[in-house]
């Protein structure tokens, strides 16, 4: 019975996971008439310097993220339960807002003529480029994947039982004491999903570089995008980044997972 | 010796979402003394505990501990520790672990930690289990090391809420003797938390009755099973026949339209009052001798006695006896002067 339930999600995994999974890697070594090669993989080394701001980028995003949204997870999460579900509204309002619209948004608020800006020419200071910036990408990064780490993060601390926190209290921990102790180890599996949410399509983006960051500022995403939309037209080479990438991506949460497993004993307990 | 270790003055606590939890709470704890505080759930027992434990702060009131005023210390700064109720133990740390938590917390040195969480793992027989889960763990053996884990850190007082009421009754048994034991051993003031009459009865060196936010009566438990001070007392530690009566003189007290004597006085005259007087103090006569007559309603075995219902008088009569009437025959009732209880009515909203 089992199995017979699971026959059409097996089916659509197989037909749109597994399947374009082989296509991707079938273009990445092949030539376009359909010979094996390990050129485009091997090309891929000339963007290197691009690959190394894309994880720098995500990385950099992944952390801001988890400094801002694990203080405000534990606030919400110590808030009584009606104003919990309020405020976890609030964090998702603005994904109910439509992506492009939420980053462009920040163009006419970061921009030269920008809002910013513009205030503060009001008070006498020259404008500040902000805008087609590094710290701009980062910015959107920010915004735009900050729920995702908010969510895993308030998931796993409203479950951690109150007097768990009580009883640290009670042999001795003060509050700073108390989140290192306890909170901290047992929200371990919200840090990782958190991360994991908000680095993969953080390190893969290419419309935030774009509207945000300018020219100078691409990303392995725009690179990939470029390949078949752009005037450089070579899916295969698209491809062979994309396998890179993806082998990039498969290494850094195998390497976030083993984090995890020292303390896998840990995590049996939510 | 004698001086009260913790005070209670006039402690209320009201919660937004509720009325008085408690009203004026007033106790004086001594040293090296098993206190409980029993009542039914709601009387404001728990939520006393916690602002002995500092994780409620009284609305009205201040606690004292050695003549310090703590009222408004957090539970880090008390030297009390807490058993809680569903034990919260760190599901992140094993048993060696939890236990020396408080003890890493307080910065002792390794090899003390050591010694000491040894010392604790002996004591509560888990010796060889260090590295275990605490999840691996059975409810009886979490529950001690959540005792050892409050224990470690030598605090002057333990708080206990309710820590044995995830137990079957054997292990529960068990239990009761160990924790008079340890406390008895380490010579440390416990607190207890409880519904359950016969745990307070077992266990204490004063059971403090409390319902509605109030403390009813406060004693030894045989002064609480003896003298119980008022009905709800009386019904809620042990069973007990519950009638009006009217103390129409000294030592001599009217139930049911039937005069009898008693020991108490001082009652004025015709005053109505509760009357109590246990089951096991009933005795069933033939009826042609008694004063209350009845039919014998149901026989119900218990063990050790019977526990039977006489109707009476429309009043159906608890009688607990080591030998058996039969149901449907007639029965009379006879107890003893000393064996009737006299309160004044308490007022019907508590």
């Amino acid at each position: 019975m089992k199995k017979i339930a699971a026959a059409p999600y097996q089916l659509w995994m197989a037909i749109f996971v597994i399947v374009p999974l082989f296509i991707v890697a079938y273009f990445a070594f092949t030539t376009d008439s359909g010979a094996f090669t390990l050129e485009n993989i091997i090309k891929t080394a000339d963007y290197a310097p691009i690959f190394a701001r894309s994880i720098g980028f995500a990385a950099l995003a992944t952390v801001i993220c988890l400094i801002i949204a694990y203080p405000l997870a534990y606030i919400i999460a110590n808030m009584s339960k009606n104003v919990q579900s309020t405020m976890i509204m609030i964090v998702m309002l603005p994904m109910w807002m439509n992506f492009l619209l939420r980053t462009y948004a920040w163009q006419t608020i970061i921009g030269n003529n920008g809002i910013i800006n513009n205030l503060l020419s009001m008070v006498g200071i020259e404008p500040i480029k902000m805008l087609n910036t590094s710290g701009a990408v980062i910015l959107g990064m920010v915004y735009d994947y900050i729920p995702f780490m908010i969510l895993p993060l308030y998931t796993v601390m409203a479950k951690i039982d109150k007097s768990i926190m009580e009883a640290a209290g009670d042999l001795g921990c003060n509050g700073f004491q108390s989140i290192l102790k306890v909170t901290i180890p047992l929200s371990m599996p919200g840090i990782i999903s958190g991360i994991t949410m908000v680095f993969v399509p953080a390190i893969s983006t290419f419309i935030i570089s774009k509207m945000l960051g300018g020219s100078s500022n691409l990303l392995i995403g725009d690179l990939i995008e470029m390949q078949f939309l752009g005037t450089s037209y070579n899916p295969n080479l698209g491809a062979g980044i994309s396998f890179v990438l993806m082998v990039i991506i498969l290494i850094v949460m195998a390497f976030i997972n083993l984090i995890d497993k020292s303390d896998q004993e840990e995590k049996v307990i939510i | 010796m004698d001086t009260a270790f913790i005070q209670l003055k006039n402690i209320t606590k009201t919660f937004e979402t509720d009325k008085g939890v408690l009203n004026g709470i007033d106790l004086d704890i001594l040293q090296k003394q098993f206190v409980t505080l029993l009542g039914p759930s709601g009387c404001g027992k728990t939520t006393t505990l916690r602002i002995i434990g500092g994780f409620e702060t009284p609305t009205k009131g201040k606690v004292y501990m050695n003549g310090k005023d703590i009222t408004n210390l957090p539970p880090y700064l008390r030297n009390v520790n807490t058993v809680f109720q569903k034990y919260a133990l760190f599901p992140h740390l094993n048993v060696y672990e939890n236990i020396a938590f408080g003890l890493k917390i307080k910065g002792v040195s390794k090899e003390e930690i050591k010694t000491r969480v040894t010392g604790m793992l002996d004591m509560i027989n888990l010796s060889g289990r260090e590295k275990c889960s605490i999840n691996a763990l059975s409810g009886g053996q979490q529950q001690r090391v959540a005792i050892a884990r409050s224990l470690v850190t030598r605090p002057e007082v333990l708080l206990l809420d309710e820590p044995l009421g995830a137990l079957d009754l054997k292990l529960r048994k068990g239990m009761q003797l160990e924790l008079k034991n340890i406390q008895k051993k380490l010579g440390i003031t416990f607190v207890y938390v409880t519904h359950d009459q016969e745990e307070a009865l077992t266990m204490s060196d004063r059971i403090v009755v409390m319902n509605g936010g109030v403390i009813q009566q406060s004693g030894t438990p045989v002064d609480i099973y003896n003298e119980p001070v008022n009905a709800f007392v009386a019904d809620f530690i042990g069973e007990s026949n519950i009638m009006d009566g009217i103390m129409t003189k000294d030592f001599e007290v009217e139930i049911f339209g039937k005069k009898f004597e008693c020991v108490d006085k001082d009652f004025g005259e015709n005053t109505p009052v509760d009357v109590v007087i246990r089951p096991e103090d009933v005795r069933i006569v033939s009826s042609a001798d008694a004063k209350i007559c009845g039919v014998v309603e149901s026989v119900i075995f218990k063990g050790v006695h019977y526990e039977m219902t006489v109707r009476a008088d429309g009043f159906n009569w608890l009688v607990h006896s080591t030998k058996a009437a039969e149901v449907g025959t007639k029965a009379g009732l006879e107890f003893d002067p000393y064996d009737i209880q006299i309160m004044y009515k308490t007022p019907k909203s508590l």
